[in-house]
């Protein structure tokens, strides 16, 4: 009975959680297949960004920045099925906090370090002091 | 569809209103009975579970991202010894990233075919997912041992520290998973579809996919910028 009523929605519900076994093997497939293509795709861009020299050399830090968070995106997308469904929202809203965190975490510790050691005498002054 | 039809109804036939949840007996109705929409009730088990595990994964990520943190610090503190530059070999970088990718691919096949409860093919993908996930660890540990015998090991250098610990951190995870991925086959054999294993297993896909997204982050940051360090 329950399978019945959740045949009807495919279109509010995210997809992967209920609501599913409407969806047709091809279809699930089919998203599936467009993610692992975008994936490699951003992949082999990011390692002949590096390998091939095609790029600017200072620009390659961004460009790989870039080009992974696409990746991210495209995994969760369609590897996890993060969607803007209701079902979906507390997850979004889970992890753009953890996205917070993690920026917080990763961008303070580089400022910090980079701080310090600016702040820091260069090494053989330190040498000299000591003796 | 009239308006008793989308209600929920009590055990006798008569029309109940004050029914709560949709996840026994009639359900909610029609097409609203998604989180929060109109007679829907609270969101069914599928939803809470993978919100709990979804939950976990951010925290898991928070802890790998104190690593990445670390490591981002100390990419550069070599001592004098090896850089990322001569240690890293791209084809073997290339081929652990293909792995990952395909298994995550043949794990979302899985699910799809536990969607339809084929258990043959169910098992077939979660099966291929395995065998790549082991590829995976042995190339890995391949690469690592080979860096160890060449003096490369953890103790060289803070940046070789870091490394081992953040890609060490990750090839735990990918290990831990494969087991986890073992006793899941098991329980789907021994089981079948029943409600709480597929669960388990929308959890263990959640989990896989999850690694492949932290593995992006560390080829970029690791490997791809340490080449140019």
């Amino acid at each position: 009975m329950s399978g019945q009523t959740h045949g009807s929605n495919t279109d509010d519900v995210a997809p992967g959680f209920t609501g599913a076994p409407t969806e047709s093997v091809a279809h699930g497939i089919g998203i599936y297949l467009i993610g692992v293509v975008l994936a490699a795709l951003l992949t082999v861009a990011s390692f002949s960004v590096v390998y091939t020299h095609l790029i600017w050399g200072p620009a390659i830090p961004v460009m790989l920045g870039v080009l992974a968070v696409a990746q991210i995106g495209v995994h969760l997308v369609f590897f996890l099925h993060l969607t803007t469904a209701p079902d979906n929202t507390n997850n979004v809203l889970a992890l753009a906090f953890g996205v917070l965190i993690v920026a917080l975490l990763i961008g303070g510790s580089l400022w910090i370090m980079d701080n310090l050691n600016q702040n820091m005498l260069p090494m053989y002054q330190m040498m000299q002091m000591q003796r | 569809m009239s308006i008793t039809q989308a209600l929920p109804r009590a055990p006798g036939g008569n029309f109940d209103p004050y029914r709560v949840g949709r996840s026994s007996g009639g359900g909610g109705g029609g097409r609203y009975d998604a989180t929060g929409h109109g007679e829907g009730g609270p969101a069914s088990k599928d939803v809470i579970v993978g919100y709990g595990f979804w939950i976990f994964i951010l925290s898991d990520i928070i802890m790998f991202s104190a690593f990445f943190a670390a490591h981002a610090v100390l990419q550069t503190a070599t001592a004098g010894g090896p850089s990322g530059h001569d240690l890293f070999r791209p084809s073997s970088i290339a081929i652990e990233t293909a792995c990952l990718l395909v298994s995550s691919f043949t794990c979302g096949l899985s699910a799809v075919a536990a969607r339809v409860r084929s258990q043959v093919w169910t098992q077939i993908w979660l099966l291929a997912t395995g065998l790549l996930g082991l590829a995976f660890v042995l190339l890995e540990s391949r690469d690592f041992a080979g860096m160890v015998a060449a003096g490369a090991g953890p103790q060289r250098s803070a940046f070789l520290s870091s490394f081992f610990a953040v890609v060490g951190l990750h090839g735990l995870h990918v290990s831990a998973g494969l087991l986890w991925l073992g006793t899941m086959m098991a329980q789907l054999l021994a089981k079948g579809f029943r409600p709480n294993v597929q669960r388990r297993l929308l959890c263990f896909n959640l989990f896989w996919h999850a690694l492949d997204i932290i593995w992006v982050a560390l080829f970029t940051i690791v490997y791809l910028i340490g080449e140019g360090r």
